[in-house]
This record gives C-alpha cells, structure tokens and sequence, in this order.
C-alpha cells in the first residue's frame, strides 16, 4: 500500500512539475519564437488566444517599419492569426510618417486601421480618436506588472489610451572591451594624459569618441569609429538632441521646466545649455562613421551593435543587438546612464552652475492604441493584449532590433538577461542602469503637448542645419527658438501650458 | 440639324473635369484659407493669414524652391543632351540596335523608390560599393550623402539616370518621325554631319524637344520621392525641395492648412514660370 501511495504521489509530483513544461512546449513547438520560455499561462497567453474565434473577421494595423517595431508587429500578427482564425493586414510606415497615417483618417472621421502605432509623446493629438483601454485588460495580472512610470506614460488624466507594449530611456553604450583594456587604459593615459574611463561627461565622451576614431582598435580588419548616433533629420533625432541637452540645460534648482519655462511659456532651446550641447554634437559629427550624419534608428542599430563603434547613445535596441549571440560584440559591452556635464545652466541667475550634473532622458517608446471607430475593438485589443503577453515580451525584448525594450517589473532583474546568454555583470550593469534612471530625482521627460510633432521638427530641422553646417549652433537654435514662438501663438500659449504642466510636475517629482 | 441637346453628351465629360481638377483647385484653396492642423482640425477661415505667414515669414519655403529651380533645370538640360545623344546613335543603323533602345529604356521601367534605395545603397558612404571601389583607387571616401553640396549632385545623378530614358524616348519619337527631304538636300550639298545636325536635324527636332523638355520639367519640378529616400531632404535642409518641404508640412506635422497655402502658391508659380519658358524656349529654338 505504501510503494502505491508513493508511485501516485511521485507521478502526481511529476504532473505538477512538468505539466507547465509540457503545456509550454505543446505552443513553442509551433512557434518556435518563444522556445525559451514556452508559453506563460495568462488571460492572453497561447492557450487563451487559442480559444477565440475571430474567423471571417480583418484586422488591419498600421505599424512602423521592418525591423524595429514593424517586425514583431508581423510576427505576432502571424500568430495571431494562427491561433485565433483572423486575417491580420499589417502595413509598415516609416517612423516620420506615422503620425499623419493615423491623423489623416482620425481627422475624417474613417478608420481604415483598427490599430495605429506611434510614439507615446502623440497622446495629447491623439487620445480624442482613440479608445480607451477596456477595464477588463487594465486590469489584468499581465497589466499589473508593469512600472507606474509606464502605466502613466500610456495615460492621460487617469485613463489609459495607449496599450503598453513597450519602454523606452536613452542611455549609454560603450565597448568594455576597449573601455575596461587594461592596455588601451595606458595607451589613452600615455597619449592623452587623460583617464579612459565610462566617460561621465559629453566632453569626455567626445574626447574617447575621437581618440578611437578611424583606425581598426579591434584588429578584425575594419576600421571602427567614435560614436554611432541618430542624427537623421526627422527620424527621431530630435531625442538625441534632449539627450545631449539635458545634462547641460536640466537643472535640480530651476525646477519649472526643461524646453519651456512654465511661467512664462518662453521656450528655453536656445539658452546656452542647449547651444553647449549642439556645439558638442556639431563636434561629434567628426568622429561618427562615414555617412553617420545620415544614420536613423536602424543605422545605429546596425553600426554599434555589428561593432563599428566605440560609443552609442539611444535606445535600448542598439545594446539588445549588441548582446545577440550571433552579434560580433556579444559580451562585449556596456550600460551606463547618460554622460552629465561639469555645468549646468541656470535660467534664473543667467548663469552657469559649476559643478557636476547629469539628467536621464526618458524618451517613452513606442505606443500603440485602437481607433474609436474601429468596427474590431475587442479583437484589436485581444491582439494588442497578446502581442505584450509574458511569453511574447519575454522573446522580444532579447532581440535588439525588435525595438520592444524593458517596461515591466521583472525586467528590472538580471535573472531575466542572463537567461538569454548576458553575462552576469552585463546584465547587472544594465538594469541597474535601468534602475538608477527609475531613481533619478533630476530626469527629463519629452513634450507631450499639442503641436508636440511641430515643435519636435523645427527644433529637428535646425539641429541638422547646425549638423550639416549651414547654420551655427547658436543661430540655428535661434530660428527653432523663434519657429516654436509661432508654433505658440497658433496652438495657443494656454493650451500648450495645460498639457506642459503634466510633464512638468514629472520633472519636478510632483506627481 | 438642330440637335438641342447635344450640350446633354458634354455632361459626363465636364463632370470628370470638375470632380478631378477644378474641385481639388477650390477645395486647395478654400484650405489655405483656414489653420487646420492637428489641433484645431476643422475648415474654419482665418482669412490670408497663411499667406501673409508665407510671404513674409518661411525663408525654408523659398529656399526649397530655389534649390528646386537649380535641381530640375540642371537634371532636365543634362537629360536632354543625354538623351538626344543616346536617340542619334540609334537613330542609325547600328548593329544591335533593337537591343540598345532596349536597354537604354530599362532606368525608366523600374520604380522609382525602389530604384533610389539601391542607390542609396550604393552611395553608403562607409558600406556602400561606389566609396568602397573608389577606395581600391586610392580616392578618399566621398560624402556622397552627408555633404550639403555633394548630396544635390547625388541626387541630380539618380534623377538623370532614372529619367533620360523618357527623354530618350520622345527624342528618339522625333527623329523617327522627320521628313527623309531635308537630309537628302543635305547630303547633296554634301553637308557635314556636324553641319546636318545644326541646321537640319536640330531645327527640325525644336518643336519636340520644346515638348519633351517641357514635359520634363514639369515631372523633375515635382521631384519628391528621390529626395524622400535618398537623404530626407538632408543633409540640414540641403536637399529639401519644394514638393518634399509641402509634404512635411502637411502630413508630417500636419498643418494641413499652410500646406495648402504652399500647394496653390506653388502651383501659381509654376504655372507661370512654365508658360514663361516654354515662350522663351520657342522663341529661341524655333525660327520663322
């Protein structure tokens, strides 16, 4: 009686042990995409998906291009309709573009996508158009886990417009293998008599970025370069720039605002923090690869993830990319915050503040959310909801040129990157670079105001003119200075004040 | 006869007409005349006040023209001297001469996006094959796309290589088409080939190398996707043209508004500029 008592107790055991394997293998067998972890139950997972019934039924999405972003949204989109009977339409649009695919139909009252990707800054123009998120998803156990911050980057006034699939910082990537190279640390200090370090200020940042310029420091053949940076007219390197600014422009005793004063609403890119700052990236434009001055998103990706550069600055897909076993870095480099800057400017002594500083850009990320007048809302979300299920995010946020970046709680643990290969002080570095911008009593948030893509590109249009040479950083910052002015007067000092507010009290650890 | 209602037939005709020009002209103009934007999206009037914002208050705007003006003008002369090149050698009896008119057709077969990005491809300054043979030679990486002056010649070299071919076409159309006479009365008076093409082949060509250039212009005026994809107006806004400025002003920030406003100036301009060419071409290529 007792063997038997054990045999069932044992098999029992095993039941409970490996049936979640089992299950898990049951949907990683046919789709391969989250074979490390299997699929994690849930009220989105595989096997929940599985039981819908969307037969007969379009779902028609607007997402960015392939790779970052229009990738997984293909994939998924796949399996999704796989699981569930639904035909999935998915159309890819450049990043400039995205905006204005949504408006255009929003504003004639049409919905020829159920499901419109953008950035998290274009709530305030579109949260009229969009539906909010239902009750029974902001609720879920898949909802919960996912950081305040973001939770409150996908709303406004409390309710929840965009559908977090994903999260987003700038911060710093440089190569450990150059940096921490005991032997390159003395060729620096003999050369330069300067120490080779994490740079923590963009002046160092630029002194290593040139030093390591044009010449092969990795012996694989190739010449490798300073810095890989977004510097793309209207692709999204108008985020480099606050990246580069903050420091400089971002002060903890002028609270108040960061691109306007609040006040008065008198735009503050052109003070000398910012002017500091481009004079800086005009610099870097000497010490990024050939063509670098053309580089989007992709290109930095590309460029320091396949190792071409020292340093990069940005999101967290270029050091995901860097960090894929098939990358020729892998384990090869670095996160640390944004470099800081040994002043910063105060508005209100007109002064410089010695000392030093540094300020975290949150960019946000990505945002998606689903048209009002979609005839397929519950469906839209269901494919929304799965798209970010534990299984999926997990598999995505391991590939760096998927753009899916860390937004939930449990990605803030080392475990969860050195399960997909990190080394363990790669992976530690990296969240608690993650972690220290969550802490960061001095960060910086983007506009999310009305008009927020007009001022985005005149501040973009004359940070290139200053890139390309054709105007001094100074008068270049001027013109975008005087563009947002008019920008004002159109939209309305009041209403932009309004919304700035919100992002204000951010900044200035209010909310 | 006094059919009556023969006006009745014009109808379906006349309703094309206003349903795809005169209707988007007074819908153009009606929205220049209101701030629709992303904010305020509604057809309200707020009177010239773009206008007035235009004309005295976007330098970009004209510079994208000028910069236009100088892109087309230098794409269309050297697609024109190109291609009537090209049309006068196989104008003749040449061998292969089938497949040459053939091949030389191929650039403008293809698309034009697709075809840009392979470009851009080529001219990657630090991946891209042209810099990379360039390299081999012992040249110095060119800034193909990354050099305000050298990104226009960039983009004057995809425009012509996409476009003579239609250039080559009509020319080729032309020649095809000239009356035999002239050139016999040439031959016996024992004209030189440089001599025929000045005064027979030239002359007689002016009408349709007016049109063909004239066609021209007006595509390489509207020059937007070569420029989208191979450097977004860059590098700065030392690419940016007249169409690509409009579009960014109205579907990427999306002053719906003001993007009329530039629409119909820029149509107004045009319009008259052409008609001004196209006199002074006649004038000068045409003689009594």
């Amino acid at each position: 009686m007792k063997t038997i008592k054990t045999c069932v107790t044992a098999i029992i055991s095993a039941l409970l042990i490996f049936s979640p394997v089992a299950y898990a293998d049951k949907w990683s067998d046919q789709f391969p995409h989250i074979k490390a972890t299997g699929d994690i139950p849930g009220e989105c997972s595989y096997e929940s998906m599985s039981k819908k019934n969307y037969k007969g039924k379009t779902l028609k999405i607007n997402t960015h291009a392939v790779p970052v972003m229009g990738e997984p949204t293909a994939l998924h989109a796949e399996q999704f309709a796989k699981l569930t009977g639904a035909k999935v339409d998915v159309t890819h649009t450049p990043a400039g573009d995205l905006y204005a695919k949504a408006m255009v139909p929003f504003q004639a009252g049409q919905a020829p996508y159920d499901i419109v990707f953008g950035f998290s800054n274009f709530i305030n123009d579109w949260k009229r158009y969009l539906e909010p998120v239902p009750k029974k998803y902001v609720e879920m156990k898949q909802m919960q886990d996912v950081t305040p911050s973001h939770i409150g980057i996908a709303s406004w006034d409390g309710v929840m417009y965009q559908f977090p699939v994903d999260g987003d910082r700038h911060y710093l990537k440089y190569r450990k293998d150059v940096i921490d190279n005991p032997k390159y640390q003395k060729k620096y200090k003999a050369d330069t008599g300067k120490e080779l370090r994490v740079p923590q200020t963009w002046k160092e940042y630029g002194e290593m970025a040139a030093y390591f310029n044009g010449w092969d420091w990795d012996g694989d053949g190739e010449k490798e370069y300073g810095s890989a940076e977004v510097m793309k007219k209207d692709d999204l390197m108008y985020a480099a720039f606050y990246s580069r600014s903050a420091a400089y422009s971002k002060n903890p005793k002028t609270p108040g605002g960061f691109f306007f004063d609040l006040k008065t609403m008198k735009p503050l890119i052109n003070n000398p923090g910012f002017v500091e700052a481009l004079t800086d990236w005009v610099a870097a434009t000497k010490y990024v690869p050939p063509g670098g001055i053309n580089f989007g998103l992709g290109d930095e990706i590309g460029s320091f993830g396949g190792g071409q550069t020292l340093f990069s600055f940005s999101w967290d897909d270029a050091f995901v990319a860097a960090m894929q076993p098939d990358s020729p870095i892998n384990n090869k480099v670095g996160a640390a915050q944004l470099p800081g800057a040994m002043k910063v400017w105060n508005r209100t002594t007109n002064s410089w503040d010695e000392g030093f500083n540094q300020a975290p850009f949150f960019v946000w990320g990505w945002a998606v959310g689903v048209a009002k007048k979609s005839k397929e809302k519950e469906m839209a979300f269901d494919y929304l909801c799965f798209f970010a299920n534990e299984a999926n995010h997990q598999a995505d946020i391991g590939i760096g040129r998927f753009g899916v970046n860390p937004f939930r709680n449990d990605d803030f643990k080392a475990d969860v990157w050195t399960q997909i290969g990190w080394d363990k002080d790669i992976a530690q570095s990296y969240v608690d670079t993650l972690a220290q911008m969550e802490e960061s009593k001095n960060r910086v948030f983007p506009l999310r105001v009305p008009g927020t893509f007009e001022f985005n590109a005149a501040l973009a249009t004359a940070a290139a003119k200053a890139l390309a040479g054709q105007l001094s950083p100074q008068a270049a910052l001027d013109e975008a200075a005087k563009q947002w002015e008019d920008i004002l007067n159109r939209v309305g000092k009041d209403n932009v004040r309004a919304a700035y507010s919100v992002g204000v009290a951010m900044e200035d650890n209010k909310l | 006869m006094n059919f009556k209602h023969k006006y009745v037939f014009l109808f379906p005709g006349l309703f094309v007409l206003i349903g795809i020009l005169i209707f988007p002209i007074i819908f153009t103009i009606r929205l220049s005349l209101s701030g629709w934007n992303s904010y305020t999206p509604e057809m309200n009037f707020i009177g010239i006040t773009n206008y007035i914002r235009l004309f005295t208050d976007d330098p970009r705007f004209w510079e994208s023209f000028f910069r236009l003006s100088f892109l087309s003008v230098t794409t269309v002369i050297l697609q024109y001297i190109i291609g009537f090149a090209l049309a006068l050698i196989v104008w003749r009896e040449i061998k292969f001469k089938r497949f040459f008119r053939v091949i030389f057709l191929i650039p403008m077969m293809t698309t034009p996006v697709i075809m840009t990005v392979i470009w851009r491809t080529f001219f990657h300054e630090s991946l891209g094959p042209v810099n990379d043979l360039l390299g081999n030679l012992g040249v110095k990486p060119i800034l193909w796309l990354s050099d305000p002056v050298i990104a226009k010649f960039t983009v004057i070299i995809v425009e012509v290589w996409q476009w003579t071919p239609f250039m080559f076409l009509l020319l080729l159309a032309g020649l095809l088409s000239l009356p035999k006479e002239p050139f016999l009365a040439a031959a016996i008076d024992g004209a030189s080939p440089f001599r025929k093409f000045v005064y027979v082949t030239f002359p007689l060509m002016a009408p349709i190398s007016i049109g063909a250039i004239i066609i021209r212009l007006i595509e390489a005026s509207k020059i937007m996707d070569t420029v989208f994809v191979l450097t977004s107006g860059g590098p700065g806004t030392a690419t940016e043209t007249s169409s690509f400025y409009i579009y960014i002003k109205g579907l990427r920030e999306f002053q719906m508004g003001y993007a009329a406003t530039l629409s119909f100036t820029y149509l107004v301009i045009m319009i008259i500029s052409l008609t001004i060419i196209a006199k002074v071409l006649t004038k000068l290529m045409i003689k009594e």
